[in-house]
């Protein structure tokens, strides 16, 4: 289990101050200034020597992204937050923003310098009014205090915009993100060009999540080999999981990756209500990872690679469990359904196809489909993912194969119980 | 996707009162000249707070106020679902999550309280117009479920009792308290903190 002293969020509950003084107590915003002297390069490659991936599901390597960004580029160059959580399931970035927000800022002044960018956007998601207000509090701390702005201490002219969304999940995909930022509906760009060459208002962008930036003025005062000795090779460092659903006690908890799914369910949640044996499923990464059924559950590590080889993946880390309780095929209908409600409707592959399988998908909960309809399905779901702009198709297809592929034999079941009890009132 | 549409009876004008004309003048700054859209979802945002709700002359006025054509502003409220384009509850409009995490939480039974006490269908004023509801997709308080939000607030942890206490206060006009309902710590494990336990502060190993 990870130690205390290796947690980067102190505070992650709230049970101390997040202002300025508080957050100086706990360490940020300490020797800000004498990282920013080693220089651009020496920051990049020490992201890049902690291995972080990026904690906003992809898991793409946040000092490999970073180095994509033109160097000598006449276009001013913008660091984007993504604080748009919305994946069901997810509320890590939700407790960094409301009670560590001055590690956010100052990863974000040290992110920006690493790309010579001279202003962050970060955009909170619309709901998140109170967080909203607690981030721009902190920023306009750090503005008083010369840790930001103009001419500041820490040597590098620096600007955070607190903009906000208003409701709308696919503005966490990052091009929508910056679509959004524009003024425009969240509707997704073709990509190339990637954000790094042509991104908000068609300057070179990096859009990462709160996560990714939060953690890195700890990265870097402590260094890359301290964040990669934590976790497991090419899975390294410490993240905040969020476990919800059908445990004893439900929380947001920091741990190191990898760890095993039972000990973070048993350790920290009180375990499965009804006990380990009563777990039916658990969905690992936020609501667009298929769901592990029970029997792999008992020795899986949470990390990217343990996860994409069961055909799942560690998405934000956010782990929705479901006991033998659980009317599996309603639940995801009702992922289906939040699918079907946020889709942009620009692809017609994913406007049509999100719609039809939640259709469907109420159905065979009620038992009232064709047994050929349950191929057919599936074949539709192959239709919608891979044939999208943006990876919502992909997000709405796989929890529908993932119940599919585990659960088949609960459809068949309930579609015959509802023949013969069809047929039985017939009679 | 879902089909959104201007309410059928609109006001006549639409002005920002003096404060948050202000304000709004400075929300546009903030953006690069000639990108003043940028600033669309908020000055939205803050005319939705004036009003209680999306009207089409304040989609008017702002498009006006940041250079946009009206139809581009137009499109803007009517995608992003926390623009309301119908008058809503005068004392509280309920936005219930009800996506799969707060579902196995038991969010199905608010939903069914909120039918039988304010009114059938949702966005559909209760009989004194002081109440209004609508189920939400994720509102990113998972590991606070069940949940709902109310104007700023969140309500978290609560079961159909604690729902139904918060409805009473509401009704009653008594003070409400936002977060969780049970009273624990954000999102701490409700057995207790099993992490950061001791002192927060960094000690030995400062670099």
């Amino acid at each position: 289990m990870l130690q205390d002293k290796d947690r980067i969020f102190r505070n992650l509950y709230g049970f101390h101050d997040w202002r300025l003084a508080g957050a100086r107590a706990r360490g940020a915003w300490d020797g800000t200034k004498g990282l920013i002297e080693k220089g651009h390069d020496w920051i990049i490659n020490e992201v890049k020597a902690s291995g972080l991936r990026g904690r906003g599901g992809a898991g793409f390597p946040t000092g490999l992204k970073w180095s994509f960004m033109p160097k000598n580029d006449p276009r001013p160059s913008y660091l984007v937050i993504n604080a748009d959580e919305s994946e069901p399931g997810s509320c890590k970035d939700r407790e960094i923003m409301r009670h560590d927000p001055h590690l956010l800022i100052e990863g974000a002044l040290l992110a920006s310098f690493a790309m010579r960018a001279h202003t962050c956007f970060i955009y909170v998601r619309g709901e998140f009014i109170r967080e909203r207000e607690r981030l721009q509090a902190a920023v306009d701390e750090a503005y008083d205090a010369k840790l930001i702005g103009k001419n500041n201490d820490n040597g590098w002219d620096f600007d955070v915009v607190v903009h906000h969304g208003a409701g709308a999940y696919i503005c966490g995909e990052e091009t929508a993100l910056i679509e959004s930022i524009e003024g425009k509906k969240g509707m997704p760009r073709l990509k190339p060009p990637f954000p790094a060459n042509v991104g908000l208002y068609g300057a070179p962008t990096t859009v990462n999540n709160v996560e990714s930036i939060a953690v890195v003025p700890d990265i870097l005062r402590r260094g890359g080999a301290w964040f990669a000795s934590l976790g497991k090779p090419n899975n390294t460092g410490t993240k905040l999981f969020q476990i919800s659903g059908h445990v004893k006690y439900p929380c947001v908890v920091e741990e190191e990756m990898g760890i095993p799914l039972r000990e973070l369910i048993d350790k920290h949640c009180g375990g499965v209500t009804g006990g380990w044996d009563n777990l039916l499923c658990a969905i690992p990464g936020g609501s667009s990872m298929p769901m592990i059924p029970a029997e792999q559950c008992n020795d899986l590590t949470m990390d990217f690679d343990a996860l994409a080889k069961l055909k799942s993946g560690l998405g934000t880390a956010a782990v929705i469990v479901m006991d033998k309780s659980t009317d599996i095929i309603k639940a995801i209908a009702r992922i289906a359904y939040f699918y079907k409600h946020e889709s942009c409707g620009q692809c017609t592959p994913c406007r049509e196809g999100t719609g039809w399988m939640f259709r469907v998908l109420e159905r065979m909960q009620r038992g009232e489909a064709e047994m050929r309809e349950i191929d057919l399905l599936y074949n539709v779901s192959k239709q919608v993912e891979g044939h999208t702009i943006c990876a919502l198709g992909d997000a709405a297809a796989w929890p529908v194969q993932g119940l599919l592929r585990n659960y088949r034999h609960v459809i068949e079941e309930r579609i015959k119980a509802n023949r013969a009890a069809v047929k039985e009132a017939a009679e | 996707m879902a089909v959104r549409r201007l309410y059928p009876e609109q006001p006549l004008s639409f002005a920002f009162t003096p404060e948050n004309l202000a304000w709004a003048k400075r929300e546009i700054g903030k953006y690069p000249a000639g990108k003043e859209a940028s600033a669309v979802l908020a000055l939205l945002w803050r005319a939705q707070e004036q009003e209680g709700w999306t009207t089409e002359p304040a989609i008017r006025a702002i498009a006006d106020m940041l250079g946009m054509a009206y139809i581009r502003v137009l499109e803007v409220a009517t995608f992003y679902t926390m623009f309301q384009l119908a008058p809503v509850g005068k004392v509280a409009h309920l936005q219930v999550c009800g996506t799969t995490p707060c579902m196995l939480r038991g969010s199905e039974a608010l939903i069914e309280m909120c039918k039988d006490r304010i009114a059938e269908h949702p966005h559909e004023l209760s009989t004194d117009g002081n109440f209004s509801w609508e189920e939400v997709e994720c509102l990113g308080c998972c590991a606070n479920a069940p949940v709902v939000q109310i104007g700023k607030d969140t309500f978290e942890d609560l079961d159909p009792e604690l729902f139904d206490r918060l409805l009473y206060d509401l009704r009653a006009g008594k003070p409400v308290k936002p977060g969780s309902q049970t009273g624990r710590r954000a999102s701490c494990p409700a057995g207790g903190p099993t992490t950061l336990t001791g002192d927060a502060k960094r000690g030995a190993e400062k670099v």
